[in-house]
């Protein structure tokens, strides 16, 4: 009942605490802000970035061999193991790294065009029909579209009967379980993540830019050069930052669609396998630099105005 | 003499089957088999347990729920395939609910044990896990007087080293089998008789790709195994047990073997697929990917026993140390150990039973997945043969005889293992 009647008219000269607090905090602008924002700010703080530094300070520890128990000492002793021994480590960080800029510029290639499409050609129903289709693959399990390329690549698969049909036999032997599967899953896989921001990037050229580009004698291909790619080139490398970066950290697709092994897997084996946590932490740290390098990069570029 | 026991130990359980089938929460141990489980239950301080704590003599009261780490295949409720049910009438007569987590390899199922406790009750632990939770104190000592059936486990299984450490019981065996070569009867009409056919790079380039290989680092005791046998020079006594040069020589083997492989197998899942769809024709697996190839009827494989031997697992029933529901454990030991029950398993999981009481059944009466003769066929009662496979266990930089501590320990397999795939 009171708290009915505590906004009456009546009640305003003896304020409740409730009230007197609401009132502070609307004198109080940035606090007002602050208290709202603690949570969140406080979780990615504490929870991710705690759990980062912990993962980067286990890196300088060790496992004794005996106990298997985690030593507590300062020691470069992991990563000087992964320097001395390029022939597993650095041949695993060198795949990933090709396979992830190989499934990076053939999505941009791929994406070009169809975001192109949206932005510039397609109708408005059209593109509503284009943006569900290119969406609508984010709805099914990630699991289930790895296990149906392999389904589809495999050695007697859905592609190779094709072929067969046509009187082209062996593409299931060119598949199979092969680094080329792995980047056709991934192209497949990662292709929304590069369309969505190069649509969006395309979509904030204004016409009156290529209306000046024509009037000034400028053909299709020199507008395309000079004014369409140099203005697209942030929401590119913003897309490229998603298929890069996921590529790099996946340990999935490899396992279950090629024969070989990425920085993933290793981590994985490392703590699964061999309950090694300081090296897969010290490993851990090669993505790390390298998507610091790669961002440090894109940034330079203005990708982050896109985003 | 063993006909008759398991004759009468299949009629306890029918009476007892009927009589818990209104519900009642007994565990079935303490109203298994009459006169001697009571008997021995009682003197349970004569058994060889030399631990300080003295172990309970009775199973208590089930605690209404069990959660077993296990082996796909250890634990069926009829879902799989509907002959073949033991979990359920365990639940309907202990009053164990139970839920299972399959691991896919040994390592799987110890970080498992490791990282849950007061999570899992117990383990089918393989000899490679077993020593490992034994020594970090993962899993707690038992009074095999608790399990009627203990007595009819054969008896190079009743304390062996992979479960049983001075004289304490860590648990119960359950069954054992070898790695075998799988092969293709198509793409190999003739029947392959040496492991150098997934080693030898002579003989594998007539299928290069076609090769499948464990992906888990235990698998480099397999090439050791043949590196025993081909390289004698090499002094290859143990293939867990191996020095700096045996190990080197192991691990080149299969390096050399990598570009052959079309792809390793860490899920059984997944060495299924490829042997049905055509990207492996050979290679070391189980007896139960055998009998799933063969019962889906897509392809046929064949399976043996290559004349250099072979690596295999013998399998323990283990409770956690940290068990929230131990009498439940106890009691799904002693009902797993029951001929019966071990009929079904041992045909499900296609392997020789640890007790050699549910032979008669299995030669005789075989379920979808056996076939007559089981026993014999797996030699489930033949010590030479058991003899004849090395059993997956920790290698440790103990080698365990005078070379000292000059053997390589499993954190470096697990290292070489990594390089080998990494090819």
């Amino acid at each position: 009942m009171s708290a009915i009647s505590a906004p009456g008219p009546q009640a305003a000269p003896a304020a409740s605490p409730r009230r007197r607090l609401l009132g502070w905090f609307a004198r109080h602008r940035r606090l007002q802000l602050g208290t709202l924002l603690a949570l969140p700010v406080g979780w990615l703080g504490v929870v991710y970035f705690g759990a980062l530094i912990l993962l980067l300070l286990s890196a300088f520890w060790v496992v004794d061999p005996v106990t298997g128990q985690i030593v507590r000492d300062w020691t470069l002793a992991n990563f000087q193991k992964i320097i001395t021994h390029p022939d597993p480590y650095l041949v695993i960080v060198a795949r990933t790294v090709v396979i992830a800029a190989l499934v990076t510029v053939s999505d941009a290639v791929i994406a070009f065009p169809i975001a192109y499409f949206m932005a510039r050609v397609a109708s408005r129903r059209t593109r509503n029909i284009l943006a569900v289709a290119v969406l609508i693959p984010l709805w099914a399990s990630y699991l289930v579209r790895v296990y149906s390329w392999r389904l589809i690549l495999s050695q007697n698969g859905l592609l190779d009967w094709f072929f067969t049909q046509l009187g082209i036999p062996g593409v299931g032997d060119i598949f199979g379980y092969s680094d080329l599967s792995m980047t056709v899953v991934f192209v497949y896989l990662w292709l929304p993540y590069m369309i969505l921001p190069i649509w969006a990037g395309l979509e904030r050229i204004p016409d009156s830019f290529l209306e000046a580009s024509a009037d000034l004698g400028g053909r299709p291909l020199m507008t395309f050069r000079r004014v369409v790619l140099p203005l697209a080139m942030p929401a590119l490398v913003a897309g490229s930052i998603f298929t890069f970066s996921l590529t790099l950290g996946d340990y999935i697709v490899p396992q279950l669609v090629s024969n070989t092994q990425f920085i993933g897997n290793v981590i994985f084996s490392q703590l699964g396998v061999a309950g090694d946590i300081p090296f897969a932490a010290a490993f851990a740290v090669i993505p790390i630099v390298i998507m610091g390098i790669y961002l440090y990069a894109a940034s330079r570029v203005g990708a982050f105005e896109a985003l | 003499m063993k006909v008759r026991k398991a004759a009468a130990a299949l009629a306890t359980v029918a009476i007892v089957a009927g009589a818990c089938s209104s519900g009642a929460t007994t565990a079935p141990p303490t109203t298994g088999p009459s006169g001697t489980s009571g008997a021995t239950a009682s003197t349970g301080a004569g058994s060889p347990t030399a631990s300080a704590v003295p172990l309970p003599t009775a199973i208590g009261p089930g605690e209404g729920a069990l959660n077993l780490v296990i082996w796909p295949g250890y634990a069926e409720n009829g879902s799989n395939q509907k002959d073949y049910d033991w979990v359920t009438p365990f639940e309907q007569q202990s009053g164990c609910k139970v839920t299972t987590k399959t691991a896919d390899t040994s390592d799987d199922m110890y970080n498992l044990m490791v990282q849950g406790h007061g999570q899992w009750d117990g383990v089918s632990a393989s000899g490679d896990a077993s020593n490992r939770l034994i020594d970090a104190g993962e899993v707690a000592p038992i009074n095999v007087d608790l399990i009627p059936d203990f007595k009819n486990i054969s008896p190079f299984l009743q304390s062996p080293p992979h479960n049983t450490v001075n004289g304490v019981h860590y648990g119960v065996s359950l069954g054992w089998g070898a790695n075998l070569l799988l092969y293709n009867k198509k793409a190999f009409p003739t029947q392959p008789l040496s492991w150098g056919s997934v080693f030898d790079t002579a003989q594998m380039d007539a299928y290069k790709g076609k090769v499948t290989a464990y992906q888990g680092p235990i698998y480099i005791a397999d090439a050791a195994l043949y590196l025993a046998d081909k390289k004698p020079e090499l002094g290859i006594t143990d293939p867990y047990e191996l020095t700096q040069d045996q190990f080197n020589a192991a691990v080149d083997l299969l390096k050399a073997q990598h570009p052959y492989v079309g792809k390793y197998w860490a899920s059984y899942t997944d060495e299924i697929d490829n042997f049905e769809n055509g990207t492996t024709t050979i290679g070391t697996g189980w007896q139960y990917q055998v009998n799933t190839i063969n019962a889906d009827k897509k392809v046929e494989v064949g399976s043996l026993i290559p004349t250099e031997g072979a690596t295999g697992w013998a399998d323990t029933w283990m409770l956690s140390a940290y068990a929230p529901h131990p009498n439940c454990m106890l009691a799904w030991m002693a009902w797993a150990l029951k001929p019966d029950v071990q009929k079904q398993s041992a045909e499900y999981f296609g392997e020789a039973p640890a007790n050699v009481a549910a032979c008669p059944q299995l030669d005789t009466n075989p379920g979808p997945y056996g076939f007559k003769d089981f026993c014999t066929l797996f030699g489930a009662t033949n010590e030479s043969f058991y003899n004849h496979i090395s059993f997956w266990k920790t290698p440790r930089a103990d080698c365990g005889d005078s070379r000292g501590t000059t053997c390589v320990p499993y954190k470096d397999w697990v290292d070489a293992y990594t390089a080998i795939l990494a090819g």
